[in-house]
């Protein structure tokens, strides 16, 4: 179900962690099943536990428990607004705002193209930037209108990864 | 490079000068430049010179440095717990999970002083004979994940890490762990329970860490500050950490200074500093706004009016003597533009998703919470439920396993003891005394 350079990058995970200790890299294997296959299906959960000698449950209990973990198929672009407190008191509900009148979506809606998801998220731990989102790796700060409209431009042409 | 500095007040002190020391120096994230500025002496110092690990925990113990992540418990004693002479392997843990709203200032420690980190760390590994650590970095920080990796290999390379570490016989591992997104796995134990590949949900203490930790090992974890602040400690000594800032409130502190000030930020500055002061350097509030409260140590501690704020120094003792806690240094400034309902019943919604489920007072309890504050907000309040959140409250306060719900609370009763007329308007005109637009 997995690529070979999944395998490899999981394989390689395990290292870190004392040989009987295989379940400590459940959490990455996850993740790198995730980044390959866009969401995280029960099938995949069950593949990537056996992968690692575990039960599927082991799998299921940690994809549903952290919030990283995607098990519906998402947007390409997912818009994680912060909206606790720091960010809150600088205007987030206007930046929510903003993006859901400018893509027709709700909280926790996919555009009909599938390339966005807006969520509100909470605290991401650069609050003295508020407002901020983050959008696949990486955060973008100080939103305003304008950065906003400038950024839904670059990832609508195209691009994965832009400042 | 700026470390004595003036600031606008003309006070002369001791700025940004430990753990953020070469932030704004490019590149200050890479090994050379680390080691251009004194970096990787003090373990040099540690392990040829040589200085006994008793020593090492001695002197940490002179400098007062208390822990970073929010508890402020003795970081000396703490490392002195971990058990001697047992065979297998004892870990050392450093809780990179930061997620408290508010608190910003381990991702800035790992953007610009990886290293500093990592040496704080090995350091530690010595003194406590720990043979293997993690690096436990929330995994929505994926820039300070790969710049915190990037560093380790420069470590290894270097022959900091691994190995026979400067051809001493000491060894010592150390990995970045990336979480998965759930605040509550910066609980320690609940940490340690995701680093095991589990849901990350806490174990009572005790048994603390040192006892029973990583794998049922002997462990310490500290947090990323704490750690940072280990490498000068030892290279200038215990008395000058500890003089830089006040008797039991040892060294510099890093204040993260958000909400409604014109220069919000992270400010690293000696405890005991005037509140006064620091809301000055963070460029005051928007012209024309009066202080309404503070929250001093993120949103886990009690709200403080701002009259009595601006009577505070910043350190642990004098904010616990104004009713709330230093926490994690994470200091949300409110001007008179703010809803306190609004806003507590914001904070209350964070408490009811990141409560993980076990304890039925915290996964009710937080939901219960934020659902009168919510009808409260909506002006569907009732003559009663200032008294049932205080009820409530007082229900869950020290009947959990961790703390999260103890910190879900302290917002609702402190800010209902501060602003019980703006909660009562809200009952009585079913609306806001504020109306607070988009800022
Ligand atoms: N940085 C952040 O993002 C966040 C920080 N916090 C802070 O965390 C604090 C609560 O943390 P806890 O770990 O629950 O506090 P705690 O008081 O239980 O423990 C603090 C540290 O001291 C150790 N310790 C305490 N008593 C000990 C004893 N008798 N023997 C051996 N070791 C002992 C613990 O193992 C732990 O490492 C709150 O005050 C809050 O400010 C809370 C949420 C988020
Ligand atoms: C709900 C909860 C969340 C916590 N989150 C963090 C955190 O993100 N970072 C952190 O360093 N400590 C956090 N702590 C405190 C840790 O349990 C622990 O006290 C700390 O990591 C010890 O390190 P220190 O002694 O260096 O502060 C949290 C505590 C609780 C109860
Ligand atoms: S107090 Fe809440 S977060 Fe902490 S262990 Fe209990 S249920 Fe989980
Ligand atoms: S409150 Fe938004 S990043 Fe912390």
């Amino acid at each position: 179900m997995l690529s070979e350079k999944s395998l490899a990058a999981i394989t390689h995970e395990r290292t870190k962690y004392p040989a009987e200790q295989a379940r400590s890299a459940l959490l990455a294997a996850l993740r790198i099943a995730q980044e390959e296959q866009g969401y995280l299906s029960e099938a995949l959960m069950a593949y990537v536990a056996d992968l690692l000698g575990l039960p599927a449950i082991h799998a299921y209990e940690v994809a549903t428990f952290y919030t990283m973990y995607d098990l519906r198929p998402v947007g390409r672009h997912k818009l994680c607004v912060c909206g606790s407190v720091s960010c809150f008191l600088n205007g987030s509900d206007a930046v929510i705002k903003h993006l859901s009148e400018r893509l027709g979506i709700g909280l926790g809606e996919t555009t009909a193209d599938g390339l966005f998801t807006l969520q509100e998220v909470e605290c991401l731990g650069a609050c003295k930037d508020a407002p901020m989102m983050q959008v696949g790796d990486r955060y973008y700060e100080n939103l305003t209108p304008e950065s906003l409209d400038a950024l839904l431009a670059k990832l609508r042409g195209g691009s994965d990864d832009v400042c | 490079m700026p470390c004595w500095q003036n600031y606008v007040g003309g006070l002369t002190m001791f700025v940004n000068g430990v753990t953020l020391q070469n932030r704004g120096v490019p590149d200050s994230h890479r090994l050379s430049v680390y080691a251009g500025t004194g970096g990787y002496a003090a373990l040099r110092k540690v392990l040829l010179d040589p200085m006994a690990p008793d020593q090492i925990i001695s002197e940490i113990k002179k400098s007062a440095l208390r822990g970073r992540g929010g508890a402020g418990f003795p970081t000396g004693l703490k490392w002195s717990f971990m058990p001697k002479g047992v065979t297998g392997t004892k870990y050392l843990l450093c809780n990179a999970d930061e997620g408290e709203p508010g608190t910003c200032k381990d991702r800035d420690i790992m953007r610009y002083e990886p290293h500093r980190l990592i040496e704080g760390m090995i350091i530690g590994a010595y003194a406590m004979g720990a043979s293997a650590g993690y690096i436990f970095i929330r995994g929505e920080f994926v820039e300070p994940i790969h710049i915190v990796e990037a560093a380790l290999e420069e470590a290894y390379a270097k022959g900091y890490l691994g190995q026979n570490i400067l051809g001493t016989n000491f060894s010592f591992d150390l990995y970045v762990y990336r979480g998965a997104g759930a605040y509550i796995c910066g609980e320690e134990t609940a940490l340690m329970e995701a680093l095991e590949g589990k849901k990350g949900q806490p174990r009572f203490k005790p048994p603390f860490p040192a006892s029973y930790g990583l794998y049922g090992r002997p462990t310490t974890i500290n947090n990323v500050e704490t750690f940072a602040s280990v490498p000068d400690i030892i290279s200038k000594g215990g008395d000058w950490f500890l003089n830089l800032g006040k008797p039991n409130n040892g060294g510099t502190k890093i204040f993260s200074v958000t909400g409604h000030v014109q220069k919000p930020g992270n400010y690293e500055v000696s405890m005991g500093l005037p509140f006064k002061d620091l809301l000055e350097m963070a460029g005051g509030l928007r012209p024309g706004r009066q202080l309404k409260a503070v929250i001093p140590g993120g949103t886990s501690t009690a709200m403080v009016a701002g009259a009595a704020m601006m009577e505070v120094t910043m350190d642990y003792d004098s904010i616990s003597k104004a009713g709330s806690a230093l926490g994690a240094g994470s200091v949300i400034i409110m001007d008179d533009s703010v809803c306190i309902v609004k806003t507590v019943e914001r904070i209350s919604r964070f408490y009811m998703h990141e409560s993980c489920g076990q304890c039925t007072p915290c996964r009710e309890g937080m939901g219960w919470l934020w659902r009168v504050m919510h009808r409260l907000e909506n002006g569907q309040g009732r003559e009663e439920d200032l008294q049932l959140l205080l009820d409530v409250g007082s229900r869950i306060e020290g009947r959990t396993i961790c703390a999260l719900a103890d910190g879900g609370v302290a917002p609702v009763v402190s800010s209902i003891r501060l602003f019980r007329e703006e909660y009562e308007y809200h009952i009585q005109h079913k609306r806001c005394l504020i109306s607070m637009g988009a800022a």
